[in-house]
């Protein structure tokens, strides 16, 4: 347990009297995908903003690589590793995908208080920039501006701009969401290749998609974690079955 | 692309034309036109370093008159010590020397940019705009009623400051030392804009959440970015004392903060050249229109509005498109 | 110093707060309910004043005067609500501050065309003229009158926001703007009630003080700046802050004019600390707002939240 990447620990975070999170402790080790799965409404964003640092828990402590990380920004955690995709796709829309990369890397390579050399004609930045676009198969689109790229574009220069901070590891918030079914199937397949370089916690509402990925799974239901396993485990989960597969099954 | 040759070949234009005029006034023996020409590159190096904030920060900064007032009463105050053979304070003293002076400008200008951006930028939108004001006002109501230099009266210069190489009392040399300035502004503009700290600040205009997640403390850049800002502006604000030798509490009057973000709107939110052109159609206003009719305002006031609801890019935006950020 | 002296520039400090209330009251309906930074609203002050003055002057009844300022400065806000600020709802900041800046320059023009370059003069009303007996010092009868009149309009607007179904659309509008759509209200129609009731009470504002002031172009902007720092102090969108803001606006400028030259008289030589308390004192609520930002970011009484 000591190598655990990203460690959490009794947090608790509420809203007046809602408990949004509920004395949740979690464990993120190399080379795993971790999904994190629970009904709307569970507490799933709630919980990656407190872990990325845009929400302060109350009380509780996140570790990430050993250090405690609950009291810095998200800028901070940021530049420590931890590289976060969004739920809602959150690009610089007037940037095309390029400079959209490339302000990831800039922001990897140190601080921003270069005044002087354009980065138009950086190779530390083009170059890269066009690797990992060329990766996630979004090279043909690079000069268009994020704002304008199709939505399922949009999810993949969320990946492409995670991978470029090369983080500690993933934070993906339902990176599935909006794809149709042959992005899906790519996603999966890069993600498998992605978590040997950095473990991944991944939010996720396409079951098919966490079954198939996900080494862990931790099932979050009224803030609280009601079970933790592998796939296996948390099918034949009864308490799970009851609280959240079950609707699905009847219904689907 | 061609949108952006586009602007390369405007701006070019722009920057000749600017050239052009007074130099062709020079040939006339029209002095009027040439310092009308030093007017409008003096009011564009001072938009030019709002529009840092402005235009590529997003900061509606509504008190950027403060800045220039600083710059002008830097000007005012250190000749007028020089003209006297008093000293300032401490028995430092005053001087006519314009690249002194511009120093102490710029510097006072970023002290002072530094102390209100760090306090105004805890603050957001309206609140913003409003704290923003409300600090500028506190320089203007200063500057009207400390007595020490000329209160509401204002402060002479009455002889013009030096430039080594420069005379500066003609009005073609104070044009081509003014216009060089704004050259090396804009050059300022253009470097920062294309380098690590631009792509920093544009992106935090546009989503200071992502920027955060990828690591860029939106702070500290755009702090930066409004202490630069209020620095050129204050050395526009000495220049412009030189140029009117005069200086007044109406340099910090809130509707000069209103003129600067006119200036910048009119031209071309964060555009290279936006301040001139907006710079050049403001003076324009005031002395077409002003000569012919005493109502020249009500035209500006219609144009600005036409310019708000239906043209939201300026001229720049007009002319050239959309800006690339390829 | 005298009591008397005291009490006479704490009434008066409280007259002005009450005219600072009737502009900000507007002005922080229209950002709370439509989300708009208004420049011009210094605009419609000086139209109340303006036609005040006139009609005053022509009938010889400043009651009338007063009638049409406040319809005046109604029918206007009405109109360039209609006509232009309606656009203006859903863009940014800085387009709404550029758009009602260019309304500023348009209507002090307008105004300046219609009635000249030169100030008017407005009297007071003959039966608030002189002063009233105070027991320990002598009061102006008139700014006594602006002080009850403006404690009547505060009392009326409380009620009409609490207690009436315009009220209820109001509020109903300020903490939820698609709320309002689902409760069957006419947006559009409820946007312009909302503007022309702002304009009306800052044509009232105007009005009042322009029988104790001159009526010149350019009156407004004053006022209208010290209007935001009322609202910004108060909680953007909040009525009751406006009144607290207001207040503490009026009364902290009278006294500090009052008092800070004296109280650096005490330790410098008079003519000097004159000077000093006279700059310090003109700043002193700029330096308010500026604390108040800093230790609360939305105001002493945030409307939302």
């Amino acid at each position: 347990m000591d190598s655990a990447v990203l460690e959490l620990a009794g947090l608790r975070k509420s809203f007046g009297a809602l408990k949004a999170t509920d004395d949740v402790s979690l464990t993120l080790r190399p080379g795993e995908i971790h999904a994190l799965i629970g009904p709307n409404g569970a507490g799933k964003t709630t919980l990656m903003a407190q872990i990325s640092g845009g929400l302060r828990p109350d009380a509780g402590v996140i570790r990430f690589r050993g250090q405690d990380v609950t009291g810095l920004s998200v800028a901070q955690r940021a530049r420590l590793g931890l590289g976060r995709s969004f739920q809602i796709s959150s690009l610089i829309p007037e940037y095309s995908a390029r400079r959209n990369v490339m302000l990831a890397l800039q922001a990897r390579e140190g601080h921003p208080y270069r005044f002087l050399w354009p980065v138009r004609r950086d190779r530390g930045l083009t170059e890269p920039a066009r690797a990992i676009l060329d990766r996630v198969g979004l090279g043909p689109r690079a000069s268009v501006p994020a704002g304008e790229l199709a939505h399922g574009e949009r999810r993949l220069l969320e990946i492409a701009m995670a991978l470029a901070l090369e983080p500690a590891c993933f934070l993906l918030d339902e990176p599935m969401a909006g794809m149709g079914t042959e992005g899906v199937g790519r996603l999966i397949a890069f993600l498998r290749e992605l978590k040997a370089q950095a473990p991944i916690l991944l939010v996720e509402h396409d079951m098919d998609a966490v079954f198939a990925l996900a080494d862990r799974v931790s099932v979050l239901v009224y803030g609280r974690i009601i079970a933790s396993g592998t796939v296996a485990e948390i099918r034949a989960n009864p308490e799970v079955r009851r609280a959240y597969l079950g609707d699905e099954e009847t219904t689907a | 692309m061609a949108e952006m040759r586009r602007e390369y070949i405007l701006n070019a234009v722009i920057v000749a034309a600017l050239f052009a005029v007074p130099l062709w006034a020079l040939m006339a023996g029209e002095p009027f036109i040439i310092t009308l020409a030093t007017r409008v590159a003096l009011l564009a190096l001072a938009a030019v370093g709002l529009n840092i904030a402005l235009g590529l920060g997003g900061m509606v900064s509504f008190g950027h008159a403060l800045y220039f007032g600083i710059g002008g009463y830097a000007a005012g105050i250190l000749a007028h010590h020089a003209f006297s053979g008093t000293p300032v304070a401490f028995g430092i003293p005053g001087t006519n020397q314009m690249l002194v002076i511009w120093a102490v400008a710029m510097g006072l200008s970023g002290l002072v940019a530094l102390a209100v951006g760090a306090l105004s930028l805890r603050t957001s939108g309206i609140f913003f705009i409003m704290i923003t004001l409300a600090f500028a006002q506190m320089g203007f109501f200063f500057t009207l009623s400390w007595p020490a230099y000329g209160g509401e009266d204002g402060l002479p210069i009455f002889v013009r400051n030096q430039f080594p190489g420069v005379n500066t009392m003609l009005p073609w040399e104070l044009f081509l030392l003014s216009f060089a300035v704004l050259l090396a502004a804009l050059g300022l503009f253009a470097v920062l804009r294309a380098a690590r700290f631009g792509a920093a600040l544009m992106a935090i205009r546009q989503n200071p959440d992502r920027a955060a997640a990828v690591g860029i403390s939106p702070f500290g850049v755009k702090l930066t970015a409004f202490v630069i800002s209020g620095m050129l502006t204050g050395l526009a604000g000495a220049m412009m004392a030189d140029l009117t030798r005069f200086t007044s509490p109406a340099m910090m009057a809130w509707t000069m903060s209103g003129e600067l973000i006119v200036i910048i709107l009119l031209g071309g939110v964060g555009r290279l050249c936006g301040p001139v052109v907006g710079a050049a159609i403001l003076v324009g206003f005031e002395t077409l229109f002003g000569g012919w009719t005493e109502h020249w305002q009500l035209w500006l006031g219609l144009v600005l509005l036409g310019a708000v609801l239906f043209a939201r890019g300026g001229v720049i935006g007009l002319l050239a498109g959309r800006e690339g950020h390829g | 110093m005298s009591l008397a002296l005291m009490l006479e520039q704490l009434l008066n400090g409280v007259q002005f707060g009450l005219m600072l209330f009737l502009m900000s009251a507007g002005l922080t309906l229209v950002f709370g309910v439509m989300g708009l930074i208004n420049l011009a609203h210094g605009s419609l002050y000086m139209i109340g004043a303006f036609l005040c003055a006139a009609v005053a002057g022509a009938t010889g009844n400043f009651w009338l005067g007063l009638m049409a300022g406040i319809a005046a400065a109604a029918a206007a806000g009405a109109l360039i609500e209609v006509t232009i600020l309606r656009r203006l709802y859903a863009r940014d900041h800085l387009d709404q501050v550029l758009a009602t800046f260019a309304l500023i320059l348009i209507l002090s023009e307008g105004v300046r065309i219609i009635f000249g370059p030169f100030p008017l003069y407005l009297n007071v009303p003959d039966m608030l003229r002189g002063s009233v007996d105070l027991g320990i010092t002598q009061y102006s009868r008139y700014r006594l009158a602006l002080i009850g009149f403006g404690i009547a309009v505060a009392v009326g607007l409380w009620l009409l926001i609490s207690r009436t179904r315009l009220g209820i659309q109001i509020r109903a509008g300020e903490s939820d703007r698609e709320m309002i759509a689902a409760l069957g209200v006419n947006i559009r129609w409820l946007y312009t009630v909302v503007f022309a009731l702002g304009a009306a009470l800052a044509g009232m504002a105007g009005a009042l003080v322009g029988a104790i002031q001159s009526v010149q172009v350019g009156m407004g902007e004053p006022v209208l700046i010290l209007a935001f720092v009322v609202i910004v102090i108060g909680g953007i969108g909040s009525i009751k802050g406006a009144m607290v803001g207001a207040l503490l606006v009026g009364v902290i400028d009278t006294m500090g004019r009052f008092l800070l030259p004296r109280a650096f008289a005490t330790f410098m030589e008079p003519s000097q600390a004159m000077g000093v308390g006279a700059a310090l004192a003109s700043m002193l609520i700029y330096v308010l707002m500026a604390l108040v930002l800093i230790l609360r970011p939305k105001g002493l009484f945030p409307a939302h939240g």
